[in-house]
């Protein structure tokens, strides 16, 4: 199986985001309906162009109704899909299909979570969760989750790779010392591998350094067919290489809790690409926990299994290091509405046009932004590049 | 209604009253002998929708372990872990009678049924001498 006719045929045309942080007074749908229309807009297209959708949100099984209501289109094609946190780019690859065959010419897709400023508290929506969604075999333990799973893991990686818990450390202060090239990152004070490690204690081995940031945020892009792209407003951002796997929903259902279906979904969306990890620019990893960040290099192919803990060692994913990691900040000091997805793809983008200001990487040609959802159950990999990778 | 299965009820609920009689119950696949957990209606190895109950030995490894940490008010911090039975299989659990923190990776438990804030549960204790 491949998809490799579909290589580069599509591209992102359009970003744009809204209320990042904080947004007190505004709800789900405000965020996403501003960044919808900011999207659109860097497109240089209208709503009305928009004749595909696809969105979802971890609360309204429904939805994607009400996002299209909202905005007022019509579209032929939708998709609301909801694999957690990785979502937004599992949309990506059935979007490529859906424009390719001409079911539609100009997909839409978008997010929006006022969760941090939320008039509705947290607790309240955990509880309904675990009412309307029961996970009655783990429930019963009160596993802290999200937190607690990716605690076991990261405990199980220590245990059979010799990781440290500096190097989960060193995760958060990468993803830190980008976020201070930011000015649309939320945490920007300094951070050091000793805060980490004397921050507040969470699920052991994870202190709250380690866990992502609870913020509000709406993100959105637009895609269209390559041959429509040229012709926009900005330079697009083609993709090359598309996978989505998941292969459990619970932690406890994880056969092996340091492999990650990022191995699936990164070899079918390199070979999608034709090309390989040592070929990325720029590289966007969900660190909705900091061993995320090293499972994922490991899943995908940028080190050997094992080895994650020390290839982030020193600073090698921060600023100057050998591998450009979460530019914008990631999940840990830049933003994270309670799916985070969207704005991976939003910073690859920005860094192949150029746009990414004091935290730009130079020359960048090919940029990889692979999504997380659920505790570590879904995995989704986009591989992007410019018009000359085509 | 036609006949779904001939327990007359899914397995959830069937393992939720063998837990509530002081059970702890797995499921066997009568086709391929893997045993499975949590229960299922159908095998996920095979296919085949001839699990029957049986009830494991017991003996488990601490596949991994997490302290999770919460307010003394509230009870304080506690264990949750990941067990591998001696069939096979996985569950999550919780390590009790112990300082969580001294929870380990390897540390060989045996499961019992215990009480917990919302009814029975599994819960493990160590065997005695195992240090992982």
């Amino acid at each position: 199986m491949n998809y490799r006719h579909l290589r580069g045929k599509t591209a992102i045309v359009g970003v744009g985001h809204a209320g990042l942080g904080e947004a007190p007074g505004y709800n789900d749908m405000e965020l996403l309906t501003r960044a919808a229309h900011a999207a659109v807009k860097d497109a240089g297209l209208r709503m009305q162009d928009i004749d595909g959708i696809a969105t979802s949100s971890v609360s309204a099984s429904m939805w994607l109704m009400s996002v299209v209501e909202t905005l007022g289109v019509r579209p032929t094609y939708i998709d609301g899909t909801c694999l957690g946190g990785s979502s937004f780019m599992s949309y990506i690859l059935a979007a490529a299909h859906a424009l390719e065959s001409g079911q539609c010419n100009a997909v839409l897709v978008c997010y929006g979570s006022a969760q941090r400023t939320s008039a509705l508290g947290r607790g309240v929506i955990t509880n309904a969760r675990k009412v309307l969604d029961p996970q009655p075999y783990e429930a019963p333990y009160e596993p802290m989750n999200p937190p607690s799973s990716y605690a076991l893991a990261a405990r199980r990686h220590m245990h059979e790779f010799g990781t440290r818990r500096e190097h989960l450390a060193e995760v958060a202060v990468a993803a830190r010392a980008w976020a201070r090239l930011n000015p649309e990152a939320y945490s920007r004070d300094p951070l050091t591998i000793e805060d980490v490690l004397a921050a507040r204690r969470v699920s052991d081995p994870l202190t709250v350094r380690d866990c992502c940031l609870v913020t509000d945020g709406g993100g959105a892009f637009v895609m269209t067919r390559a041959d429509r792209a040229a012709a926009l407003k900005q330079k697009p951002a083609y993709i090359l290489g598309s996978a989505t796997a998941v292969w459990n929903r619970q932690i406890s259902c994880m056969d092996d809790l340091t492999v990650t279906a990022a191995r699936q979904s990164g070899a079918l969306a390199f070979d999608m690409a034709g090309c390989k990890p040592a070929d990325m620019d720029v590289v966007q990893l969900y660190d909705a926990f900091t061993i995320n960040t090293i499972l994922f290099l490991e899943d995908l192919g940028f080190c050997a299994k094992g080895e994650g803990g020390a290839f982030v060692s020193g600073g090698a994913i921060a600023p100057g290091g050998r591998l450009a990691v979460n530019t914008n900040g990631g999940g840990l000091s830049c933003v994270h509405p309670g799916m985070y997805g969207v704005f991976l793809v939003i910073e690859a983008v920005r860094q192949l046009r150029g746009q990414a200001g004091a935290r730009q990487v130079a020359d960048a040609h090919l940029a990889l932004a692979h999504g997380n959802g659920g505790t570590l159950s879904s995995q989704s990999t986009v591989i992007l590049g410019t018009a000359d990778t085509l | 209604m036609t006949e779904v299965s001939a327990a007359g009820q899914g397995v959830e609920r069937q393992y939720a009253t063998h837990l509530a009689q002081g059970r702890f119950m797995i499921q066997q696949c009568a086709a391929c002998a893997r045993h499975v957990f949590p229960p299922r209606e159908l095998c996920p190895h095979c296919d085949e929708d001839q699990l029957a109950w049986v009830a494991p030995s017991g003996q488990g490894t601490v596949y991994s372990t997490t302290t999770v940490a919460r307010k003394a008010e509230a009870g304080g911090d506690y264990n949750v872990a990941l067990i591998d039975l001696a069939e096979g299989v996985r569950l999550m659990t919780c390590v009790a009678g112990m300082d969580p923190a001294t929870v380990c990776i390897g540390m060989a438990v045996r499961t019992q049924v215990g009480e917990g804030k919302d009814g029975p549960r599994v819960v493990c204790v160590a065997i005695a001498g195992s240090q992982g």
